[in-house]
């Protein structure tokens, strides 16, 4: 319990929870933006029931996404493999849980990042509206 | 184990046995509920949550005997044991019962008893919270559960679809249903609330965030889904009822709305809601698994991941329930595909329980049994789940047998049995005895054949064709044997339900007290003596491992002896720690409040609100509605926010800690965070329904049609200017500057019921009318939303004010005034959102 010294970079003020969420987040904002693009067009701008530039936009989103979810991964891996300590990161210190918060931002980072290709295989198999 | 240098240490000595026995006999006077019919009046988590877990399980029999009928009912074919309507009442009420007051509920009845003592806590931080959602629970579900004995139950099926619970079922049944879960969905919110805080909040110092039990992981997802599931339900209960009432057409296509908003709606609920359901009861097992293998559990990094992405992934699940409603295709293949990649964290944790038992040597027991069989049962749910996740497949097994057996698997192997597995493990913790392990084995093997031949057959008879919620099928269509089958397996699988209703109620009071940690488990619930005393941990001990009891030193002892953290009540009050959010650092010494009839004084009143508003008895709902109002100001005032005698405490090993904190520090501005974040949930779902009828209709919102941009501006920029002087209010407090604060929340106060009257002028004197269409209707909804959260934020001025004056707020104790400028960031952001829709959309198109 007793922490190092707040200015040092493993004590717990400089540590965030939520960044365990970024991937799955974008995940949903990768999901919802390309339901979204696919409803709006196909509910009000289509006429002959072709999907027009909704592939592009799924594909450049899909892009984005992953870099994203990249992003979050790799800091995740840092923090992860910082110091000598190793999974299951189960021991009472803040190397352990600097590293165990890096490592399963890791793993979130990489369900999010299958998630985020299975949803884009909808650009392969869908070529109109219906 | 390895841990930090210089971490506290127990004391070193044994305290002298008289001191021992004086903290004991003030703990047991802080601690002891209250005698006679004064008991109910207990708010304590051990028995609130006992209460909760009780009525729970008599839900789930009730239930459970529904479910019995419709299956005498469709044992032979035209049979007519049951009338088609009353048929109707018992498979809409089976369904809502097992999952709103079975299902849910027990997740939190179960997570209210054992996380403060798997964490360490005395308590959890709002136990009064905690006693009103309760009641708020009990009241709610007699309400719903007892109209099917009066022939006025609900009637349209568990999910409520309109127009057939709008336009042609104009009886109460719907109503019930609607402002019935409503309220009950108030408890979900509160326990929710208090779950998280809980798990972020309590933990028992050094519990860092690698260290906490997996439970606690699961509870702190599961939870945070609450907020954000409930909440569409909510709204579309609410657009529901409006619609019911008094003919606002928002499902409604003659007025330009669509029922299938509301199929969006719920579903955004409702499938989330099968993995609140399912990752509490898994987490059980996270619990049990290491304790039966003796070792510890394999993969815990690969189970929060399982857990936290199960959690996000089931959040885009909902259209996998709306295939048939002729979605584009494309719409269809990306949440078939979300749809598919929730299984890969589903079989994660799978795996990782498997590993463990193989890593350990399992001890036979029946929590394990339970626990095998309804790991095997889900797994089976699981492989027909990705079947349906399969938008071609599901065009044929839609509204068939095919998914009620489907459901059933992911839903009685994912939770009734590890359920039943947790009450056979737990149960010492409640009264020191054991259940029995030969019952416990025959109530087994009845329920998992039982379960099994009444399920299992379902598949086919679905696959031959037979649809969900018909009252009886002709002869000679394939379905006979396979329903005769079902139902003789129904009636086994109760029997052992029976079987366990009876080891859990009969008397024990020949039976010897168990022994301590029975199991030999290594998690600090297990820390209690048998049978346990009522301030659950002797000391708050320090932690430095996942499994406490197998790795630190002397660690029954030390925590016995009272050699750890808060060893004593000398203030004859009932107290906790708050810690730090990742290490668990000390922070607080938090006095949590004791017994108190007000809980149950403030369900009664909201509940008359929600059950006089069934039956449009508008005055009596009413001043239900302000009574409720009253009974909680009250609640607030005398019981939070006090002003302690002393600014900090020793706690014991060394450490003083303060005994008022404000701010995002305290446990309360998270409660009000937290229950924002439910609340703007709830206006987002408004605002995608604006949205929605945009998408379908090329003349949405209608050229010409108000509400206007003037008078919406200028009530938004009024509440802003609401929001800004209570900020200033708020700093003027903790200057010290008393006339500012007082003069800036009144001024706050008349700008908050100006803007408010200025946004109902738009669609007022613009002449909406929302009974005529859709537009006017999401217009005024947005807008009454807005008006209500400004009325309610005058409210909160107006009690800081009062506060102040009555000097239970200052500079230095500024609670009050911390949280009502954070629920004022809210309404800034809602007014905001609501006048750029309203007024600033029509603009842009």
């Amino acid at each position: 319990m007793n922490a190092p010294h707040p200015s040092h970079p493993l004590h717990e003020r400089h540590e965030r929870l939520w960044r365990l969420a970024i991937s799955p987040v974008i995940w949903g904002a990768h999901l919802m933006a390309s339901y979204a693009t696919a409803a709006v067009w196909c509910a009000r701008h289509t006429r002959d029931g072709s999907l027009g530039p909704v592939r592009w936009a799924i594909a450049a989103y899909t892009v984005a996404a992953l870099a994203g979810i990249a992003w979050n991964g790799l800091g995740g891996l840092r923090r992860h493999r910082r110091g000598t300590e190793s999974p299951p990161h189960d021991f009472d210190t803040p190397g352990d849980r600097h590293g165990f918060l890096g490592y399963a931002t890791v793993l979130l980072a990489g369900l999010s990042a299958v998630a985020v290709l299975f949803a884009a295989l909808v650009i392969v198999f869908f070529k109109d509206c219906r | 184990m390895k841990t930090t240098a210089g971490d506290p240490h127990p004391h070193p000595h044994e305290p002298a046995p008289a001191l021992r026995r004086a903290q004991e006999a003030r703990l047991r006077t802080a601690w002891t509920p209250p005698r006679g019919w004064r008991y109910w009046s207990e708010v304590n988590n051990t028995h609130v949550g006992i209460w909760y877990t009780a009525t729970v399980f008599l839900f789930l029999l009730f239930g459970g005997v529904l479910a019995l009928l419709m299956r005498i009912q469709l044992a032979v074919p035209d049979n007519d044991f049951l009338a088609a309507e009353t048929y109707n009442q018992v498979f809409t009420v089976h369904g809502s019962v097992m999952m709103f007051l079975f299902a849910i509920p027990a997740f939190e009845a179960i997570a209210v008893i054992f996380l403060p003592q798997m964490l360490g806590a005395r308590d959890l931080p709002f136990p009064r919270l905690s006693a009103f959602g309760y009641w708020c629970f009990l009241l709610g579900g007699l309400f719903l559960a007892g109209a099917i004995f009066f022939d006025a139950a609900p009637h349209g099926g568990w999910f409520m679809y309109p127009p057939l619970t709008s336009r042609y079922q104009p009886d109460i049944g719907a109503d019930i249903w609607l402002l019935g879960f409503s309220f009950i969905e108030v408890a979900a919110i509160a326990a929710a609330v208090e779950l998280i805080i809980g798990v972020l909040k309590c933990r028992a110092p050094g519990m860092r965030i690698n260290l906490i039990p997996l439970y606690a992981w699961y509870v702190l997802v599961a939870a945070a889904m609450i907020l954000f599931a409930f909440p569409p339900l909510i709204a579309g209960s609410l657009l529901l009822e409006l619609e019911r009432a008094f003919g606002w057409p928002f499902f409604d296509p003659r007025g330009g709305g669509d029922p299938v908003l509301w199929q969006h709606l719920f579903w955004l609920f409702g499938h989330p809601e099968v993995y609140i359901i399912f990752l509490p009861s898994v987490a059980l097992v996270a619990m049990m698994v290491p304790t039966f293998a003796r070792v510890p559990i394999v993969g815990y990094g690969w189970i929060v991941l399982s857990a936290v992405g199960t959690g996000f992934l089931s959040f885009g699940l909902w259209v996998h329930h709306m295939f048939t409603t002729g979605l584009p295709g494309i719409s269809l293949g990306l949440f078939s595909a979300a749809s598919e990649a929730v299984a890969i964290p589903t079989g994660v944790q799978i795996f990782c329980f498997i590993a463990t038992l193989a890593a350990g040597r399992m001890t036979r027991s029946v929590p394990m049994l339970f626990t095998l069989g309804g790991l095997a049962i889900f797994v089976l749910g699981g492989l027909t789940g990705v079947m349906v996740a399969v938008a071609s497949f599901d065009l044929q097994a839609h509204d068939t047998f095919f998914v009620v057996a489907h459901l059933h698997y992911v839903l009685v192997g994912g939770a009734i049995f590890p359920i039943v597995a947790a009450c056979y493990y737990f149960f010492p913790l409640i009264n020191g005895k054991k259940l029995s392990d030969r019952l416990g084995t025959i109530a087994f093997w009845l329920m998992f054949t039982g379960f099994n031949v009444a399920f299992l057959p379902m598949h086919l008879t679905g696959l031959r064709g037979m649809p969900r919620r018909v009252f009886t099928y002709p002869a000679g269509l394939g379905f006979d044997g396979l329903n005769l089958a079902s139902t003789i397996g129904a009636f086994i699988l109760a029997a052992g339900f029976g079987v366990v209703a009876w080891d859990l109620v009969r008397p024990k009071r020949r039976q010897p007290i168990s022994e301590r940690n029975p199991w030999r488990a290594g998690t600090l619930e297990w820390l209690p003596g048998m049978p346990p005393e009522p301030w659950g941990v002797r000391s708050i001990p320090e932690i430095d491992s996942r499994y406490p009891l197998w790795d630190q030193p002397d660690f029954v002892r030390d925590v016995d002896e009272g050699r750890f953290f808060l060893p004593d009540a000398d203030e004859l009050t009932r107290e906790t720690l708050v810690t730090s959010v990742i290490d668990a650092r000390p922070q607080q010494c938090l006095r949590v409040s004791g017994p108190s009839f007000v809980t149950l004084w403030a369900a009664l009143a909201l509940g008359g609100f929600f059950i006089f508003g069934t039956f449009h008895w508008w005055a009596p709902a009413i001043i239900s509605a302000a009574a409720a109002l009253g009974v909680i100001v009250y609640w607030l005032w005398t019981a939070t926010g006090l002003i302690p005698a002393r600014a900090t405490k020793d706690v014991g090993m060394g450490v003083s800690l303060p005994t008022y904190v404000s701010g995002p520090q305290s446990v309360g501005w998270w409660a009000v965070f937290i229950t924002m974040l439910a609340d703007f949930t709830a206006f987002v779902s408004l605002v995608f329904g604006y949205f929605f009828y945009w998408t379908l209709h090329d003349d949405f919102p209608p050229a010409g049609a108000g509400p206007g941009w003037r008078w919406p501006l200028g009530g938004a920029a009024l509440l802003l200017g609401g929001w800004g002087l209570t900020l200033l209010g708020r700093r003027a407090n903790a200057r010290d500057r008393a006339p500012l604060f007082y003069s800036a929340l009144a001024a706050s106060t008349a700008l908050a019921a100006a803007g408010g009257a200025a946004l109902i002028l738009g669609p007022w004197r613009s002449g909406l009318d929302p009974t005529k269409d859709v537009h006017a209707a999401i217009v005024w909804v947005l807008v009454a939303w807005t008006v209500f959260h400004a009325a309610i934020g005058i409210v909160m001025n107006l009690y800081c004010v009062a506060r102040r004056l009555a000097g239970r707020m200052s500079a230095r104790h500024a609670l009050e005034i911390g949280n009502v400028a954070l629920y004022w960031h809210f309404v800034a952001l809602t007014a905001v959102i609501t006048v750029a829709v309203v007024a600033g959309f029509p603009l842009v198109t």
